[in-house]
């Protein structure tokens, strides 16, 4: 049987950027297997710009953020077999995987790190009635047949969902000559970033309408029209408000849900807020190393942040095999969450291990105006940030500094507030 | 002559009004911040736009179909349907490098587009 | 010319096709979709029930009970998915009790085995996620679960195998007799035969009242279902009935083969023979009503949802034999529920009744037996090696969520019957019909489908027809 140190699973840029932040962590022995016939992930049909603000300074494109860290990776020579699936993970970390070049493989590994992203809720799961002709797509599949394979999936859209991959495929379509005739948000604000709204939608005169969603389908063979309504405060449809439009494609940009089929084989316990694993401030699962970032872990909005979380990952990962492989004990203090903060990672933080920066990611559940977000140890206040608005669909950072933690010894009980600014 | 903008610079989304006379800024109004500001005369007298696209490439040996590419840097916004109808012919033969210019001068803007993925 | 022309490839005319196929004759299979399965085969409940609930003394009663016994023969001789995991059917109320004892009666006398009423109690340890309301249940130890898919196609192909033809895209518009030979005009010219048989589902009355003048009328029945994710496959284990009772008929609870968990039907009498559209409130009955008798249904699980039309004949009840004044006209009509789980029996009636029409010889090379889709998932580790050795393909995952390998969908293909659509696909291999519902796996479906069948990508399509998925290339046009 192999043996590899770590074994990364997925090579998009969560797992890229695990394997070299364990690499430089002084682990060499790695390991990352892709599915997809090459390493990138996700970013490979991502061609839009706008990545790598935080990372490079300058904006990139989907496809040149991912070539960096690919290229990170070929001088650190670190070992990655693409066209390979993994099919099971045992909670000894031994990696069940197929690829047509090596066949069955049984990989063992010391630290296994999860990065297999995540997929779009699909129109079964948003309970839309109606036929089910050709023409309806998740905004991810009519991304990938544009900008990788070159086809057009229809030529009047209409779209569900105003997340980001919705909002840039209406700009996509437009430009290369379809008519997108409405995006339509159940939500009364925007799932998307606000510069995708006005540059992809406002600059081709495409409506938004919130509080809407598509109550019929039409059409047996190819979609031929959709039928959108208004929805009260509940989400259910309001009579009399339908409006007809025709149209020969649906796309959905209604969520993302982490890949969890392994990590939930494996055992790992995940959290019904994220659908991925509820990690400690090593990015730890619940099984001894088995770590977990990326979208795999929970849904970012910014690559940056993906990248920055899976070096953490490959960081922990590293030290864990370097320290012999030792289940650390779980003393984690458990971070409570304040009103309005639907979940935090990591859910847990044992202070005696923070060495450095801890960033915790969080959102919130709802629009909210004028805040303040507190994070308290042993309630007191160590950190206070103004935020002028906060959205379910921007994820909020604190960091945590070990000089907080220190001061506050022995930490007793974490907790993050969102507060009212006041005047 | 006013011109009514949401801002781009974080969530808030700020409804910002520019009131121009005769292409001069004469007051901008309902931002929050100085970024609001800047965004929007800059929106309202020289937007721009970076635009992104791909074209058919041939003979890869693992074939890919489409190359992605975009422009060097960003260009006029009312130049953007020119850049992409500009790229309508472009084809390409692997292998290509990111930063390969396909097209020069996209659209007489003066900004070449250039490949985003290395294609073998 | 033919000896039997067979109008439609569902469950019903694949069913009948296989039988005949075992005699010496010339024997067609019409079906105007482009894919055998495309009708109320492949969207119903997916159960083969024990068969006490059809009235006793029916035609549906009897083959019922026998559909049912002959089923796990059929299945292990045609290699298709089957497990007897038993049936309930819940009492929620003591009045309705008497009730409970009539079906059980009932089923006794249709010869049902091993029926048995059981208290609040046992129901419980066979199934704790019952509701705390269940004052009893009927257990039909023998009610079992099918792949409705996976049975018409390996009926289809077992009766290709033996000599059966399949003119897929093939509807018929008329027929009559002349000369004591049926010619049956088609959308792509006349067929002539020395006998029909009428296994057209919701369309079986037009066909039969063309030739017949004792009418028949079907009404397409809507039946809505959803299908929830395999993580809520376990949520209960038998197939679970509510008893009729104030409420109404009820819907069943029940994990399919592939470890779903499906919940339906509504029953909804609808005009449109084409109308197999889901509806709001269809979904939100099925939602209340699934909830009365399974407690704590992870509805949030749902992973899609799909109606199918049973054909409802006013009599509810199996029309099947010779037409009156048509003969060699033989029905497969109002074939609705339990249809599939007859269809064992429907087939071996009908095609005795064309034997002895027809004074049919056995054929002495019949092959009684198919080879499904090689599933590396059954293989040891060792036998999976072996596999992508011989054949690489295998080791290529295409659909990750039911981890579907490239192998699978090439045989599909490939093989004689072949899949033509990326519905044809998925109904052979599973490939789409995970969580994600072809969200990653159904452009590599259609580049195959491309590739394979000599057509461009936009030629393919998601069920034949105009389903085509795409409207032209980028930088064209």
């Amino acid at each position: 049987m192999e043996q590899f140190d770590i074994i990364v699973i997925g090579g998009g840029p969560a797992g890229l950027a695990a394997a070299i932040a364990a690499y430089d962590a002084g682990v060499h022995s790695i390991l990352v297997l892709e599915r997809e016939d090459r390493l990138g992930g996700i970013l490979n049909q991502c061609i839009h710009n706008g990545f790598g603000l935080h990372t490079f300074g300058e904006e990139l494109t989907g496809p040149e953020y991912a070539q960096r860290y690919i290229d990170r990776l070929m001088e650190r020579n670190i070992a990655y077999r693409c066209g390979a699936a993994v099919l099971h993970i045992s909670p000894e970390k031994t990696v069940t995987a197929v690829s047509r070049a090596d066949g069955l493989m049984t990989l063992q590994a010391n630290a296994v790190i999860l990065a297999m992203g995540c997929r779009e809720r699909s129109r079964g799961a948003l309970n839309i009635p109606g036929y089910r002709p050709a023409g309806i797509y998740s905004a991810g599949t009519a991304q990938r047949l544009v900008n990788i394979n070159g086809l057009m999936p229809g030529k009047r859209v209409v779209i569900l969902g105003s997340g980001d991959i919705g909002l840039i495929m209406a700009r996509r379509l437009t430009l290369e000559g379809a008519k997108v005739e409405v995006v339509a948000e159940l939500m009364p604000y925007s799932g998307g970033l606000k510069r995708n709204i006005v540059q992809c939608l406002d600059d081709f005169g495409i409506p938004l309408k919130l509080s809407h969603t598509v109550v019929q389908i039409e059409g047996k063979e190819r979609v031929s029209g959709v039928v959108i309504a208004q929805v009260d405060t509940h989400g259910k449809p309001i009579a009399g408000t339908e409006e007809h439009y025709d149209c020969d494609t649906l796309l959905l940009s209604c969520g993302l849900i982490p890949e969890n089929e392994l990590s939930r084989a494996l055992g790992v316990t995940l959290s019904p807020v994220t659908n991925g694993p509820v990690v400690t401030e090593q990015l730890q699962t619940s099984v001894p190393g088995v770590f977990a970032a990326g979208n795999v872990l929970h849904v970012h909005d910014l690559v940056d942040f993906v990248s920055q979380e899976a070096a953490s990952a490959g960081r922990a990962a590293a030290a864990y095999v370097a320290g012999g492989c030792i289940k650390t004990p779980d003393a984690g203090v458990a971070i409570m969450l304040g009103s309005g903060v639907r979940y935090s990672v990591p859910a847990t933080v044992d202070p005696t291990r923070v060495t450095d920066n801890l960033t915790i990611r969080f959102r919130v559940g709802s629009v909210m105006k004028n805040r303040r977000v507190c994070l308290y140890l042993n309630d007191t206040p160590v950190l206070r940030r103004k935020r002028p608005v906060m959205a379910p669909g921007e994820m909020e950072q604190l960091v945590l500094t070990e000089a907080m933690l220190q001061e506050s010894a022995p930490v007793k009980t974490i907790r993050i507030e969102i507060e009212e600014a006041g005047a | 002559m006013k011109r009514v903008l949401t801002c781009i610079g974080c969530p808030l989304g700020c409804q910002i009004t520019v009131e121009l006379h005769d292409a001069q800024i004469i007051s901008v109004t309902g931002n929050t911040c100085r970024r609001g500001s800047e965004y929007a005369r800059k929106e309202v007298t020289n937007p721009t736009r970076i635009v992104t696209s791909s074209v058919p490439v041939t003979g890869s040996c693992g074939q890919t179909a489409m190359v992605s590419c975009k422009t060097e840097h960003d260009i006029p916004k009312s130049k953007v349907f020119d850049v992409i109808a500009g790229l309508k012919t472009v084809r390409v033969q692997a292998p290509v490098k990111i930063g390969d210019v396909l097209l020069k001068n996209a659209a007489g803007t003066g900004v070449d587009v250039i490949a985003t993925k290395n294609v073998f | 010319m033919y000896d039997v022309v067979i109008i439609g490839a569902g469950v019903t005319g694949c069913a009948v096709a296989r039988e005949l196929s075992r005699y010496q004759l010339r024997a067609c299979v019409l079906e105007r979709c482009e894919d055998v399965c495309c009708g109320t085969s492949k969207a119903n409940s997916a159960i083969v029930h024990a068969g006490f609930d059809a009235k006793h003394g029916s035609k549906m009663a009897e083959l019922n009970v026998r559909g049912s016994r002959l089923m796990p023969e059929f299945c292990r001789e045609l290699d298709v998915p089957y497990r007897r995991n038993g049936s309930l059917v819940v009492c929620m109320d003591e009045a309705d009790l008497p009730k409970l004892h009539e079906l059980y009666e009932n089923g006794l006398k249709n010869g049902v085995e091993q029926l048995e009423i059981i208290g609040a109690e046992t129901l419980r340890t066979l199934e704790p996620n019952i509701s705390l309301n269940a004052v009893g249940a009927l257990y039909a130890p023998t009610g079992g679960i099918v792949c409705p898919f996976t049975l018409t196609i390996a009926l289809a192909e077992n009766a290709y195998a033996n000599g059966v033809a399949f003119r897929f895209n093939t509807e018929v518009a008329a027929l009559h007799r002349e000369n004591g030979l049926w010619h049956i005009q088609t959308n792509r010219g006349e067929v002539v035969s020395r006998c029909v048989v009428n296994a057209a589902g919701v369309y079986a009355d037009t066909l039969h009242n063309l030739v017949s003048e004792t009418k028949l009328h079907i009404t397409p029945r809507r039946g809505e279902y959803m299908l929830l994710d395999r993580t809520a496959g376990a949520h209960v284990s038998h197939t679970v009935f509510q008893l009729p009772g104030k409420l109404g008929k009820g819907v069943l609870v029940s994990p399919t083969i592939h470890g779903n968990l499906i919940v339906g039907p509504t029953a909804e009498d609808i005009s449109d023979r084409e109308g197999t559209d889901t509806t709001a409130s269809g979904l939100h009955e099925l939602a209340e009503k699934a909830q009365l008798a399974v407690s704590g249904l992870p509805l949030r699980q749902v992973i899609t949802s799909f109606a199918g039309l049973r054909a409802h004949e006013d009599g509810h009840e199996f029309v099947l034999g010779e037409a009156d004044g048509a003969p060699g006209f033989f029905d497969c009509a109002g074939i609705e529920s339990p249809g599939l789980s007859a269809s064992p029996a429907i087939g071996q009636f009908t095609a005795k009744l064309l034997r002895e029409k027809l004074n049919l010889a056995e054929k002495p090379d019949f092959i009684a037996t198919r080879d499904g889709i090689p599933d590396p998932k059954s293989l040891s580790p060792d036998e999976y090696r072996a596999l992508i050795a011989r054949q690489p393909a295998y080791g290529q995952i295409v659909c990750r969520c039911e981890q579907v390998t490239e192998g699978e969908i090439l045989d599909a293909i490939r093989r004689p019957l072949g899949a033509k659509s990326v519905d044809g696909v998925k109904r052979r291999t599973r490939a789409g019909m995970g969580r994600c519902q072809a969200g990653f796996c159904s452009v590599r479906v259609m580049e195959l489908l491309s590739r394979e069948l000599g057509i461009s990508m936009d030629a393919v399509t998601k069920c034949g027809g105009d389903s085509r998925y795409i409207t032209g290339k980028l930088k064209e046009g």
